[in-house]
Parts: structure tokens; C-alpha cells; sequence
């Protein structure tokens, strides 16, 4: 039960896009055409679930041990980095078509902030054990999915529409993305 | 390209929020009040010039090829000292920006300044480069947060403006206030943009 709203919480009422600003470039930047949304959403979920793991991993058995605490961001930000090297490599000899898929992708997410984010945000929740921090990075990358998969919808149908000239591009992308965290502020009481 | 072109360039022809729309996390993150946005502001100023000027020093040391992570590794550095010295003489700030401090270390602005400037000039020019960015992020964050702060708390620094009861309109200070704030001051910045042309 207590999994069951943690994964509720962190999909529609505390989104990691609409609620903490976590991602935004990605879902600014790759939310043009719903299948290339749907690829991003993909990776993300990949990538987060496997760092959160191994982050959560590093800083409760190597960094709280040796109280090297203070090098937190410059482990995980390497970890990251090297993990999204590691699952491009491997991902290219074991399925290339899954590859070929998140290929363009996976050197986005380094320097996608909702995956340090999440890393960070987990060692901070003192009872939180590896499993629920990995449920945790598993939920929040479905919520990123679902967030920028409905805003890449949003916006090939805003495509069809005129906006007034002052407001093309990125303005008139913000504000649809303003009201669709209203629309999810519906959600506040859910849990 | 003269030293004050540089400098002063990130602040309005560049800035790298309001007419790149880099570093679009913290801009919407931290600006429900003007305190806030001025902190992380300074805060990305501070790593922005730093790690500049240390990547241009190093820049014939790197190799090519593990140059990104190289300068990563630099930013994160210096995250890592702003990060222990907010926590240690601002606490209230520390508490109020939260998990955006370590996250300055993806701020796209700090790694696309190392790898679109530093890289390639001399160690005064990148140090001018990353004071000005900084400083049109800081602007950028300055007006973000003082439309936020004015629509949703009806107050500015975190005093009350005369003549205003209440507490203002609280959708300004929530999610959906940034996204619609920061749209018409893009869309108001490219209008003038424009203009000039």
C-alpha cells in the first residue's frame, strides 16, 4: 500500500516536470513529435532507474562509511556519466534496434538534471532503504513519460493552430506548459 | 571582440535565459521570491566564472576526447565549495534553494559556457565571459522572481507593498506561474528583439 502511493505521488501529484522543475530542458527540447517524446521518456527510465540504483548504492555503502559526504555531487555527476557511457556500449552490441531507438538520446540524459535530481533527492529521505529508492527513481521517470508525452501531444496539435507572431516557439510552449501543471495541480489531494 | 563586448554581451544580446532558454530548471525553480533568485543567481555566477577560468587554463592539458567529463569534473568542483559555503554562512538560503545548488553541476549555461568559450580563448576573456553570463542569468532570475514575487506574495524582497491587502495571487508562487511567467517575458524580450532589427 505504502508503494502504491508512493508511485501515485510521484507520477501525477509531485510530477518531476510540472511540480519540481526537474528536466525541463529535455521537455522543452524533445517534445516536438510524440514518438521522439516516447523514446526520451524511454531512456530517461532506463538511465534513472540504473543511477538511482547505483548512487543509492555508492553513498550508503562508500561515502556514509568513509564520511565523505561532501564529494556526493562529484561522484554521482561521474557515476552518471559513466553509466550513460557504459549502457550506450553495451546497449550497442546486445540490441542494436533498442540502440537505434535511444541512441540520439542517451548522451542527453548526462546533463539531464532529473536524473542527478532524483540521485540527490533519494539520499536525502533518511528511511528511505535502496529498494524504495530505486521504486522511487522508477516512478518519477514514469511521471517525466507521461509528462512529456502529453505535452509533445499538446504541442503537434498547437502546431495546426495560429499563435500570434510575439508568441511562436518557446512562449507560447511555456504557457501550454503552465496550464498543463495546472490541469496536474488537480491532483494535490490524491495522496 | 573587445574585453567590454565580452563582458556585457551575456547580459542582454546572449542572455542565456531569456534568449538561449538555457538553464530553464532553475530560472522556473527558484524564482518564487526575488531573495531566492538573486542567491542562485550569484551562486551560478560565482561557478560560472571560476570554472571558466580554470577549463582555459587547462584547456591545452585536456584531451580531446574526455574533455566533457574533464569538465565536469571542474564544475563539480566548484559546485562542491559553493554548496559547502551557502550551507555554511546562508543556512536559510541552503534550506530555500534546496537540491538546486548541487544541481548547477547540469546547468546546460555552465557546461555550454566551458565548451563553447573557455575552450577556445585566452584565460582573461573566459574569466569577462563567465561574469557577464552569470550576470544575465542573475538578471533573468532577478526578473522572473520579481514578477513572481510582486503577482504572487504582493510583496518584493519579502516586504509587503503598500496599499496591498492579502496575500496576492498564489498560482504566481505555485508550478504553473512559473512556466507562464517566464513565457511572456521571453515573448516580450523577442518583441524587442525585434524591434531593433
Amino acid at each position: 500500500m505504502e508503494y502504491i502511493v508512493m508511485i501515485i505521488g510521484c507520477v501525477l501529484v509531485n510530477n518531476i516536470i510540472l511540480a519540481q522543475f526537474l528536466g525541463i530542458c529535455p521537455f522543452l527540447g524533445v517534445s516536438t513529435k510524440v514518438n521522439t517524446a516516447l523514446g526520451m521518456g524511454a531512456a530517461v527510465l532506463f538511465v534513472m532507474t540504473l543511477a538511482t540504483l547505483v548512487t543509492s548504492v555508492i553513498q550508503q555503502y562508500v561515502l556514509v562509511p568513509l564520511n565523505l559526504q561532501f564529494l556526493q555531487t562529484i561522484a554521482f555527476i561521474l557515476i552518471i556519466a559513466a553509466l550513460v557511457q557504459m549502457v550506450e556500449i553495451i546497449l550497442k552490441k546486445i540490441s542494436p534496434s533498442l540502440y537505434q531507438a535511444l541512441g540520439i538520446f542517451l548522451p542527453l540524459i548526462t546533463t539531464n538534471c532529473a536524473v542527478l535530481g532524483v540521485a540527490i533527492t533519494v539520499t536525502q529521505k533518511a528511511d528511505f532503504t535502496i529498494l524504495d529508492s530505486t521504486l522511487y527513481a522508477v516512478s518519477s521517470a514514469i511521471g517525466f513519460a507521461l509528462a512529456i508525452v502529453i505535452f509533445a501531444g499538446l504541442r503537434e496539435q498547437l502546431e495546426l493552430v495560429k499563435v500570434p507572431k510575439g508568441m511562436q516557439g518557446v512562449p507560447i510552449a511555456l504557457i501550454t506548459a503552465g496550464i498543463l501543471a495546472m490541469a496536474f495541480m488537480g491532483f494535490a489531494n490524491l495522496v | 571582440m573587445s574585453k567590454l563586448q565580452i563582458l556585457t554581451k551575456g547580459l542582454i544580446k546572449e542572455n542565456p535565459t531569456l534568449i538561449l532558454v538555457l538553464g530553464t530548471c532553475p530560472s522556473l525553480a527558484v524564482t518564487t521570491s526575488v531573495q531566492n533568485a538573486i542567491g542562485m543567481g550569484l551562486a551560478t555566477t560565482f561557478v560560472l566564472m571560476m570554472s571558466n577560468t580554470i577549463i582555459s587554463m587547462l584547456k591545452s592539458l585536456i584531451p580531446d576526447k574526455v574533455r566533457i567529463p574533464a569538465f565536469i569534473v571542474v564544475i563539480a568542483t566548484f559546485v562542491s565549495i559553493v554548496d559547502l559555503l551557502i550551507q555554511g554562512f546562508v543556512p536559510a538560503l541552503a534550506e530555500s534553494l534546496g537540491i538546486f545548488i548541487p544541481l548547477i553541476v547540469v546547468n546546460c549555461i555552465v557546461l555550454g559556457r566551458a565548451e563553447a568559450f573557455a575552450s577556445k580563448n585566452s584565460v582573461f576573456d573566459s574569466f569577462l565571459d563567465g561574469l557577464g553570463m552569470g550576470l544575465g542569468f542573475t538578471i533573468a532570475l532577478f526578473l522572473i522572481g520579481t514578477c513572481r514575487e510582486l503577482l504572487g506574495s504582493g510583496s518584493f524582497w519579502g516586504y509587503k507593498l503598500p496599499f496591498v491587502t492579502g496575500d496576492g495571487i498564489l498560482v504566481f508562487v505555485l508550478a504553473p506561474g512559473a512556466f507562464i511567467v517566464m513565457g511572456f517575458i521571453i515573448a516580450i524580450v523577442k518583441h524587442f528583439q525585434k524591434a531593433k532589427h
